[in-house]
């Protein structure tokens, strides 16, 4: 039988505490959709999404009506589209636009998956779509890009890492007048993983079924607000402890939607990803879990202990609560969408250099980072190789999203509007790696790979 | 398949008799129900059958938010505690 309080506690959790669905994305697989006519492979692709994805913002909204949770994004993720430039040949922003085209008529508000994996070396199309990102991001809305770059079974291209650094830049110059946006959906992935359903770095991966529906839930909120009841001077096994029970009740709720989208949609239920996902929203920050453990400013010693104990907890309190979680989970920690990173960083108590350590605890990597306009392609290379190195050897997914404000400084601000909020430009070490990024080639897999 | 409706706000008279007016009128069935005051404060739960609700969940919470425009209402199936607090 129901009882008042937990009733209360779930309507807090949604009314006060931002607790959310933060996405439902649909993977759709475009093999079959190869042709090697580019025209009529971007006519297939149109018909195909918008056949498998006219009804997902419909269902979505009548699951919101019906349990009163906010789902705040439908999203589509698809195979990588070098795939298909492999096959077809052309202009791959042809496929952007038609990407773009699909989104905007099913309304949903990205779609991810103008990507190439390119983590042991480039095949055919890989390199013409690694090209033409810039101008891909700089024409469409809703198109999302992602490039993997190593593995820690395959090492790190090293080719590849060179030319992303050059990429990003470009994506920044192309959109300066939007807010350098072409940069903040591009993301630089090593050990991507192939069901993630959160933007920027989804994408359909080649081993996933013909369409797929994976949940990614949020919830720093409410982790937040569980904590701020214990005394402070819990032990901190208490508070994993409350950690995992809130995580639980939030991955249920993720699995209940996930079903029901499942089952309505008629596509096979694929994974939760029990991320906690901050937004610039008050009380929706995993820097303000992380203070409100014990640290008078998230980036201060101590920052990284709390974030790995926060992690794992999330993990552990999701893992029973879900027949199948995947993608990303853990907790993200972008800079420019997390109210109390934003202020952190303001006050020049979160570096960079400290979110790189971060990255080595938490579910992502370096992420939505605001750093000076004339930061040069070798240094974000540079950046891009440090959090891949981070990633292979630790056998977990590392990521760089960062954004060039061209024509600023650091110590102004960029703001982007909405989700992917605002934030200070932050300082980057100058020293140049110039000769290393410029040797290419591949750094070999670590020992840890070998574990046949 | 049932759903439960939360009304909170300041207490006055009649809130329980639109609740169960708007019920009626959905052809929703009233299985159980808890309130409380403290002070003026007014703390509803109810909890009804949905299985014969001649609209939708989200029309019926709209009739019910016109009927007492001062009050917090949510009209959410039970499918979601459930989930979230039993295993």
């Amino acid at each position: 039988m129901l009882n008042m309080t937990d009733i209360m506690e779930t309507i807090t959790m949604i009314e006060e505490e931002c607790l959310d669905i933060r996405t439902i994305t649909m993977g759709i697989s475009l093999l079959d959709c190869a042709d090697e006519s580019i025209d009529r492979s971007c006519e297939k692709i149109y018909k195909k999404i918008h056949s498998y994805a006219k009804d997902l913002v419909q269902v979505g909204e009548s699951i919101e009506k019906k349990y009163g949770i906010p789902i705040v994004n439908k999203r589509i993720s698809v195979t990588p589209i070098a795939m298909l430039v492999a096959a077809s040949g052309g202009d791959p922003v042809k496929y952007a636009k038609t990407l773009d085209r699909v989104a905007k008529d099913v309304g949903v508000n990205f779609i991810g998956g103008y990507s190439a994996l390119v983590h042991k070396g480039f095949s055919p199309g890989d390199r013409e779509l690694i090209n033409s990102i810039p101008q891909a991001l700089a024409e469409t809305e809703f198109v999302c890009s992602s490039v993997n770059i190593g593995t820690t079974k395959a090492g790190i291209n090293m080719d590849a890492v060179k030319i992303m650094g050059q990429v990003i830049r470009e994506a920044a110059e192309k959109t300066r007048d939007k807010q350098c946006v072409g940069a903040a959906k591009l993301v630089i992935f090593c050990n991507a993983p192939e069901d993630n359903p959160f933007m920027a770095g989804a994408f359909h991966g080649p081993g996933e079924p013909d369409s797929v529906i994976n949940v990614g839930v949020s919830g720093p909120g409410v982790v937040r607000a569980a904590l701020a009841k214990m005394p402070k001077d819990a032990p901190l096994d208490e508070i994993a402890d409350t950690i995992k029970k809130t995580a639980f009740k939030i991955t249920r709720m993720g699995q209940l939607v996930g079903i029901e989208a499942s089952q309505q949609l008629g596509v096979p239920f694929g994974i939760i990803d029990l991320s906690l996902a901050p937004t610039p929203a008050i009380g929706d920050s995993v820097a303000h879990i992380l203070e409100e453990m014990g640290l008078e400013t998230c980036g201060g010693w101590g920052t990284t202990a709390a974030l790995a104990l926060l992690n794992d907890a999330v993990k552990k309190g999701g893992v029973m609560a879900s027949s199948h979680v995947g993608g990303l989970s853990g907790a993200f920690i972008p800079v420019t969408e997390d109210a109390g990173m934003i202020d952190a960083a303001r006050k020049g108590v979160l570096t960079i250099e400290k979110l790189e350590s971060m990255t080595a605890v938490c579910s992502v990597g370096l992420d939505m980072i605001v750093i000076p306009g004339d930061t040069p392609a070798e240094i974000i290379s540079g950046i891009i190789a440090d959090e891949a190195a981070i990633g292979m050897v630790n056998n977990k997914t590392t990521a760089v999203r960062v954004i060039p404000a061209i024509g600023l400084e650091e110590g102004e601000e960029l703001d982007f509007g909405g989700l992917l909020g605002k934030g200070p430009i932050m300082k980057v070490n100058p020293s140049s790696p110039s000769i290393l990024i410029n040797r290419g080639g591949r750094i070999p897999a670590p020992l840890q790979s070998l574990k046949n | 398949m049932r759903a439960v409706i939360t009304v909170i706000g300041r207490d006055m008279v009649g809130i329980l008799a639109r609740v169960s007016t708007a019920c009626a009128d959905a052809n929703a069935n009233v299985i159980e129900v808890t309130q409380s005051v403290m002070q003026e404060f007014f703390a509803m739960i109810m909890l009804i059958d949905i299985s014969l609700l001649n609209c939708e969940i989200e029309e019926l919470k709209n009739e019910l938010s016109e009927k007492c425009p001062d009050m917090k209402i949510h009209v959410m199936h039970e499918n979601i505690f459930n989930s979230m607090h039993r295993i």
